[in-house]
This record gives C-alpha cells, sequence and structure tokens, in this order.
C-alpha cells in the first residue's frame, strides 16, 4: 500500500525554484531515504512533506488521502511525524515530559477538566506516562526521564526526538538527518533504533548525508539534484550510478567518489 | 496516591498557609488594606504569568482586562440594576470575548509585534474607558457600590483581605493544575518550540487563544475585586502604566513562576506604601527596578534564589 | 475647503514630529534591532531642558544647544548602560528595558522639572499666515522644514559617507558587519545619539505649538512607533510618510470624528496594520525559513 504518494511537487521562494516537478511514492512499511548534494533540495521536500510548506504545484497523498496544504498539526493527527535537523527539543521539559508531549494526539481530556485536575486528568497523565517511557525505553533512554532535556548529550537528544516522535504512534515517521553531528557510536545506536522502529510496522521516510548509513538501512533510495529528481533505486543501484556520483562531486572527483560510496 | 497529591499542590498549601498565617503579623488594620491589595493583583499576575512565563506569550496591555472587570461591576449595578456578583461574571465574560476576538488575529503574531499588538488593544481599552464619561464617569472615574452577597455587604479591608486570600489561593491551585496537564504540557512545547509542538499534532493557535482568555479572566476578576474592595475606579486602572506594573510583577516575581507572582505582586504594592512622602519618586524607582531585573536579574526573585540553594546544595 | 486646508496643515505639522520620532525609532531598530521605547522621552526632554535652562537666563538659542546636546549624552548613556549590559535578551526583554527607562527618565523628569505644561516662543512670531481661509502657523512651517533639513541630511549621510555605509552594513547585517572590521557597538551608540539629537531637535520646534511637559514622552513613542510600523519598520522612508500620514489622519479624525479618538487612532492603525501587513507599506516580509 501506497502510504505516501507526492506527485510533481513543485515549490519557489522569491524567485528561486527550490523543487520541481518531484514526484516520490512510499510504500507501507518501507525505509525510503532522500539524499542529494547540499541545496538539492532535501529539507524542502521534507518541509513541503510535513506541512511547513505548501507546494505551489502538485499533491500529496497521505494514507490515500489528500493532504496537500494541510498544516502540520493536522498531519500529525492522521499519524504522519518527524524529527528535526537542529533539534527542535523541548529544553525546558524533562525527558519524559518531552516525550509526554508526543502524545497529545491520543490525549483527551479538555481546558476545564485541565484546569479542575478532575479524576479523568489523572488517569490521563498516567496513561501518557506510560505510553511516554515505553517511547523512551525503545530508544534507550528509559533512565533518562527525569534529567532536564537540556542535560542529555547530543546523540542521546537525536534519540529523545525520535522518541517524542515515536510516542505519537505515527504510521510514517520522517526522519531529518539523524546522524549528523553523530560520532560513529552514536550513528550505531541511532542505526539500530531505526530498525526497531521498522520491525513496529512504522514507515520510515529519511533524508541524511551519512551514506554508510543510508546504504545499509534502506529499502529505496532517492536522489534530488538542484531541485529536480536525478534518480531512484535500490542502494547497489544509486550507489553505483555515475551521474549520482558526479552530482556529490563533480566529473573530475569521480573516482574519490566511488570509494566514499563503499 | 497521597503522596502525589501533596507533592503538586504543596505549593498552593504554603501559599494558603501564608494567607491564613500573615494576619496575625499585622501591627495594625491598615495592613489588611495592603494584604488586600497584594492578593488581588497576584491574582492577576498568576494569569499573566501562564501567558508569559509558561506558554512563552507576552502582553503589554493586560490592564485593560482588569479595566474591563473593574468598570463591569461599577457600570452593571449603576446603570443596569444588576447585582454585583452578577456583573463580576459578566466582566470575566465579556474579558473572555474580547480576548478571543483579538487573540485570534493578533496571537499569530510573536516577540516584539505581538508585544505593542497587545499594547495597542490595552490602550484602546483606557481611551475608551476615559472618553465615554456617560457610562463611565470619564477621566475623573466612577464610584462603585459595594458587594452584597444575602444582604451583607462586603466592605472594610480585614473582610476583603480574606475575599482576596481565598480567590487568590483558588486561583493558584487552578494554576497548578493547568501546569501538569495535557493543556500545561502543550503550553509549555508552544514556549519551547512552536514548530515542533505543531508537529506532534498541538494546535498551536488554538492553545495560545485559550491561555489568553484564562489569564483575560483572571485580570477581569481582579479588576472587579480592585473596584469593588476600593468603592470607586478610575481609567487609570486599564492604563499603559499598570500593564507595565503587572508585567513587572511577573518578571520581578520570576517568569514561570506562580509563587513568584505573589512576591512580584508583594513588592510592587508595598513600594508605594512604603514611599510615603517620597511618593514622588515612584515612577523614576518603578523605571529603575523594571531596569535593573530586566538587565541583571531576568530570572526572577523566585528562580533566582531556588538557584542559589539549589548550587549551595552541590 | 478651508477646513480641508487646516487640517492638512496641522495634521502635517504634528505628522512632521511624529515622523522624526520613527526615523529615530527605525534607525536604532535597524542598527541593532532594538525597539526604542524611551525615544519619545528624547522629545520630552529636549523641549523641557530647553524650557529650564533658558529660565535659568541662558539666551534661548544656547539653551536649544544645551539641551540637545544633553539628550544626545543620554541617550548614549541609554545604549551604554542599560542596553549594552543586556545583549543577546530576547527581543521583549530589550522592549521591557526601553520602556523601564522611559518611565525611569519621566519619573526623573516630574522631580529635576516640574509637572506643568510649558512653552516656548515659535522662531518667528505667533501671528497666523492666512492661507485659502486657513490660519497656518508660522512654526507650522519652521517644523516642516526643518523635518525635510533633517531627513534629507540623513539621507545624505547615510548614502554619502563612509560611516553611514558602516550604519547601513551593520543594519544588513551585524556579524558580517563585524568581521569586515565595523565596530558595531560605535554604530549603535552613534543611531542611539543621533535619534536622540533628533527627537530633541523635534521637541524643541514643536513646544511652541503643543507645550511640553513631563509626561508628553509616551503618547508621542507610541504614535511614533505607530508611524514606524505602518510605514515599515526598518524602512527611514517609511517611517517619514507613516508618520505625515499618521498625523494627517489624526487631525481628520479630530475634526471630522471626534476629538476625544484623536489619540485612539494611532493605536488602531497599529492593530489594524500588524494584523494585516505586519511588514509596513515599504517594509519586506521576513520568510521563516526552518
Amino acid at each position: 500500500m501506497m502510504i505516501l504518494d507526492a506527485d510533481r511537487l513543485s515549490i519557489t521562494f522569491g524567485g528561486v525554484r527550490a523543487l520541481d516537478g518531484v514526484s516520490i511514492a512510499i510504500e507501507s512499511g518501507q525505509v525510503f531515504s532522500i539524499i542529494g548534494p547540499n541545496g538539492s533540495g532535501k529539507t524542502t521536500l521534507f518541509n513541503l512533506v510535513s506541512g511547513i510548506y505548501t507546494p505551489n504545484d502538485g499533491s500529496i497523498r497521505f494514507a490515500g488521502e489528500i493532504v496537500t496544504g494541510l498544516p502540520p498539526d493536522q498531519l500529525a493527527r492522521r499519524g504522519l511525524s518527524r524529527t528535526f535537523q537542529n533539534l527542535q527539543i523541548f529544553s525546558r521539559m524533562s525527558v519524559l515530559e518531552n516525550a509526554m508531549v508526543g502524545r497529545h494526539r491520543h490525549e483527551r481530556t479538555g481546558v476545564l477538566a485541565d484546569l479542575l485536575h478532575l479524576p479523568s486528568v489523572a488517569r490521563q497523565n498516567e496513561a501518557t506516562r506510560e505510553a511516554a517511557h515505553k517511547a523512551l525505553a525503545r530508544v534507550g533512554l528509559g533512565d533518562a526521564g527525569e534529567r532536564p532535556a537540556g542535560s542529555l548529550a547530543y546523540g542521546a537528544l537525536k534519540r529523545l526526538e525520535m522518541a517524542r516522535a515515536l510516542a505519537s504512534d505515527p504510521k510514517l515517521l520522517l526522519l531529518d538527518e539523524p546522524a549528523a553531528g553523530c560520532n560513529p557510536v552514536e550513528t550505531q545506536e541511532i542505526d539500530g533504533v531505526i530498525r526497531s522502529i521498522v520491525k513496529d510496522g512504522i514507515t520510515i521516510v529519511l533524508v541524511e548525508h551519512d551514506m554508510r548509513l543510508v546504504m545499509n538501512i534502506s529499502d529505496r533510495v532517492h536522489v534530488l539534484a538542484n531541485g529536480r529528481t536525478l534518480t531512484e533505486g535500490t542502494p547497489e543501484q544509486v550507489r553505483s550510478n555515475t551521474a549520482v556520483i558526479q552530482a556529490y562531486l563533480g566529473v573530475h572527483g569521480s573516482k574519490e567518489a566511488v570509494r566514499a560510496f563503499d | 496516591m497521597r503522596t502525589l497529591l501533596e507533592t503538586r499542590l504543596m505549593p498552593a498549601i504554603v501559599v494558603a498557609v501564608i494567607v491564613i498565617t500573615l494576619p496575625l503579623f499585622f501591627p495594625s488594620a491598615y495592613y489588611y488594606r495592603i494584604g488586600a491589595l497584594v492578593f488581588i493583583f497576584a491574582l492577576a499576575v498568576v494569569g499573566l504569568n501562564l501567558l508569559m512565563g509558561f506558554a512563552g506569550q507576552v502582553s503589554l496591555g493586560h490592564a485593560g482586562f482588569l479595566g474591563i472587570g473593574a468598570y463591569s461591576v461599577a457600570i452593571g449595578p449603576i446603570h443596569f440594576g444588576a447585582p454585583s456578583w452578577l456583573c463580576l461574571f459578566a466582566g470575566a465574560i465579556l474579558s473572555g470575548a474580547v480576548a478571543f476576538l483579538v487573540g485570534r488575529p493578533i496571537l499569530r503574531l510573536k516577540g516584539h509585534y505581538l508585544a505593542v499588538a497587545t499594547l495597542g488593544l490595552g490602550l484602546l481599552v483606557a481611551i475608551v474607558l476615559t472618553n465615554e464619561a456617560g457610562w463611565t464617569g470619564g477621566p475623573d472615574g466612577m464610584s462603585v457600590p459595594r458587594l452584597v452577597l444575602f444582604d451583607w455587604s462586603l466592605r472594610g479591608a480585614d473582610t476583603w483581605y480574606w475575599i482576596a486570600g481565598t480567590t487568590f489561593v483558588g486561583g493558584f491551585v487552578l494554576a497548578l493544575n493547568l501546569m501538569g496537564s495535557p493543556t500545561g504540557r502543550a503550553l509549555q512545547a508552544i514556549h519551547d518550540s512552536e514548530i515542533a509542538a505543531l508537529v506532534l499534532g498541538i494546535d498551536v493557535a488554538r492553545k495560545k487563544l485559550t491561555i489568553f482568555i484564562i489569564s483575560a479572566m483572571y485580570a477581569s476578576v481582579a479588576g472587579s475585586y480592585l473596584a469593588l474592595f476600593n468603592g470607586y475606579i478610575t481609567p487609570d486602572a486599564a492604563g499603559f502604566l499598570r500593564s507595565i506594573e503587572l508585567v513587572a510583577m511577573v518578571v520581578l516575581g520570576g517568569m514561570g513562576s506562580i509563587v513568584g507572582s505573589l512576591v512580584g505582586a508583594a513588592v510592587l504594592v508595598v513600594l508605594p506604601q512604603a514611599l510615603t512622602i517620597f511618593h514622588e519618586y515612584e515612577q523614576a524607582l518603578l523605571g529603575l527596578i523594571i531596569m535593573v531585573f530586566m538587565i541583571f536579574l531576568r530570572r526572577g526573585i523566585v528562580p533566582s534564589i531556588a538557584a542559589a540553594f539549589a548550587g549551595r546544595r552541590k | 475647503m478651508a477646513e480641508l486646508l487646516q487640517f492638512i496643515s496641522s495634521g502635517l505639522t504634528v505628522g512632521a514630529i511624529y515622523a522624526l520620532v520613527a526615523l529615530g525609532f527605525t534607525l536604532i531598530y535597524k542598527s541593532s534591532d532594538i525597539i526604542n521605547f524611551a525615544q519619545g522621552e528624547f522629545v520630552m526632554l529636549g523641549g523641557m531642558t530647553t524650557v529650564f535652562v533658558a529660565l535659568a537666563g541662558v539666551p534661548l538659542p544656547l539653551a536649544a544647544l544645551i539641551a540637545i546636546i544633553v539628550t544626545t549624552a543620554i541617550g548614549f548613556a541609554l545604549h551604554r548602560l542599560a542596553i549594552e549590559p543586556a545583549r543577546g535578551a530576547s527581543p521583549v526583554a530589550l522592549i521591557m528595558i526601553t520602556i523601564g527607562a522611559s518611565i525611569f527618565l519621566r519619573g526623573v523628569a516630574q522631580i529635576v522639572f516640574d509637572r506643568r505644561f510649558h512653552s516656548l516662543p515659535p522662531l518667528f512670531g505667533a501671528d497666523p499666515i492666512q492661507f485659502g481661509g486657513a490660519a497656518i502657523l508660522p512654526q507650522s512651517l519652521v517644523v516642516l522644514a526643518s523635518a525635510t533639513a533633517i531627513v534629507t541630511l540623513l539621507w545624505l549621510f547615510i548614502d554619502r559617507t563612509l560611516l553611514g555605509k558602516a550604519v547601513l552594513a551593520t543594519a544588513a547585517n551585524r556579524l558580517a558587519a563585524r568581521l569586515i572590521g565595523i565596530d558595531t557597538r560605535r554604530i549603535v551608540d552613534f543611531s542611539f545619539a543621533v535619534s536622540a539629537a533628533i527627537g530633541a531637535i523635534a521637541g524643541i520646534l514643536i513646544t511652541p505649538i503643543a507645550l511640553t511637559s513631563y509626561d508628553v514622552g509616551t503618547l508621542l513613542a507610541l504614535k511614533g512607533f505607530a508611524a514606524a510600523m505602518l510605514g515599515g519598520i526598518g524602512s527611514a522612508l517609511g517611517a517619514v510618510i507613516g508618520g505625515l500620514l499618521i498625523g494627517m489622519i489624526e487631525a481628520f479624525a479630530a475634526g471630522y470624528f471626534s476629538s476625544n479618538y484623536k489619540d485612539a487612532v494611532a493605536f488602531l492603525i497599529i492593530l489594524v496594520v500588524l494584523v494585516s501587513i505586519p511588514q509596513g507599506l515599504f517594509g519586506r516580509a521576513k520568510v521563516e525559513r526552518v
């Protein structure tokens, strides 16, 4: 089943055509990676799919429903979640509270009940706390709950964002450069977390620069360059595609590039 | 289960104890008046703190809602013959309605744009109150009939000390409840990262509006109390200086610290009383306090003390 | 027709003052991203200081010069003592600091000066000039001419001198300006000082018409700010046009509608502008990139 179907997306920013007629189709349960050199439009595509931008042209279907132009919170309520490359942690809250916020779309108490702290609120808090704990445990942060979110190491913060997104029980999870700035150990942890998420049936879309991670973990890889689709295929197909190598490093750097892609 | 309840409401219990035991230390009946005023303003400050310190928004015109509440219990009884307690509720509803109408468009703004928009709103309220002399008595204000409940006329500083104190504790509890709830977490999330809150399914616009309305209603009740207590009200209650004082109280006590609301209110209510013959220095001193705190002690009194203790423990 | 001319004349006059206040706002905002609420107090200080120094026996032109110098020094001090130490604070915190400064200056003014209204003698006499049925004060023309001169001088300075270019550079990108060796702190010092001077001059010029007292600053700051917002905060041309527009709309509102609600005009404009076109008439809309 196609969980995400984006058809000929285009968007222009002040005269610059950031994305031009890009289409992607993602099957449920896949790990789908989007790669490309800097400025190729990966983040723009991400922001379009997650509702932060609205495309000038093209349409997006999520789980069969047309969702083009819907804002991020409405997409979240339909089961689409994402993390951020530059980390948008709730630094004033604890690790557990961050994950609890992830649970928001499943919480059912209204403002009045919250103000009066009716029994339903206490029950809701309990349920949310449990679900948040589970999400933290999945990313290996089960013991860190009470710590202030700002005190975590960088790699742990990346995993916290993932836990927070997981707590919302998404069908589709967009990961925005989860390994950026991570050392090899942290990247390995991320790799493991992604694999376990996929096992639970959640579809993953990845924007990433770390080629080893991309090649190890992806079912399909979509390559962007200059706002357009260069090619798409399995990791093996993409890694040996000379056009891809040239897009990253130019014609002369190709020999070095082949090595980089190994 | 029991211990959880105790921990959660502990600050409220502490404050309730303060309210109850404070009169034991009053050298004279005059202090009931100061206490009543402190709790009245502290109530407004709690609401504003929820908006500013907790949800990360800003309102430089909050005295406008104070004014709406104050004039409701003046205009209602005098021009419509309605009982004061009903007008108090009506004022709160009216403030909420104004907050709803104006909040929708202006809460889209951020930072200094939002600050100035709320500033403009507060000023407009003050101007209307000053100009519509037929209803409001104009710049000289109007007298406010005393609150009468069950044939019992509520007047006197000591009566109002208990009314204001109890209401403040009630408002305090509601605020604590809110903070430990799904709505409270959503608001804190919005403060830290609106975009992350959005992608987690939080209807940011709606939550901001909700807290804006709640904080407006807090201010309105406080304004009604002020009018009923003093027996008189002037448009200054809704003015720019009053709005800035409210923000100063939030900042002084500590942004996001509900207990700090009481501290901030206490400092700025007691200050003019303490200055007596030097009262012409009041404005200069207020300005100086605001500057010093915003430059050096931005966290506010209560969080700074808490941080100092936490540091010493290490 | 005569009525119309009257409104236009008084509207442009007071509008010129709003324009100068707005210009001061814009200059400071452009070089430091700060909204300086004490701007109105500079106007107050210009007028009040001149009055009181003159009352002490100093000849008027010298008194005016002293007032301008004192106010400029206060503007500089405001930056160094109140703004600089708080560098890095949130925009709202900085606004609160300038509001605190404005309240402080007003509080000190009422102690050092007094709480009464004061006037200054107009430059060319008080006899109104008859023009098409309207009575126009010579001082109005002085105000308009001076405002034009100041705006022109400022524009020439920004456009033709190296220091002016440095101001532009700081406004465009602070970090980049520092990287090429511009001392941005001095630039901001300069913009505070110049804004204070402009404000003081405006205060001295308008006092013969509108009087002055210790608390004229607040309303002026708010209206000047409305003008800057209307024109597009960050645009000097916008500030001037915004000021003139608000002055005119106020005059017409007072004349044809209700003089009580004259002051509400500026605040209504602030709300309407912020809600519909936050970037103002001449500003550029900010595109938020995630």
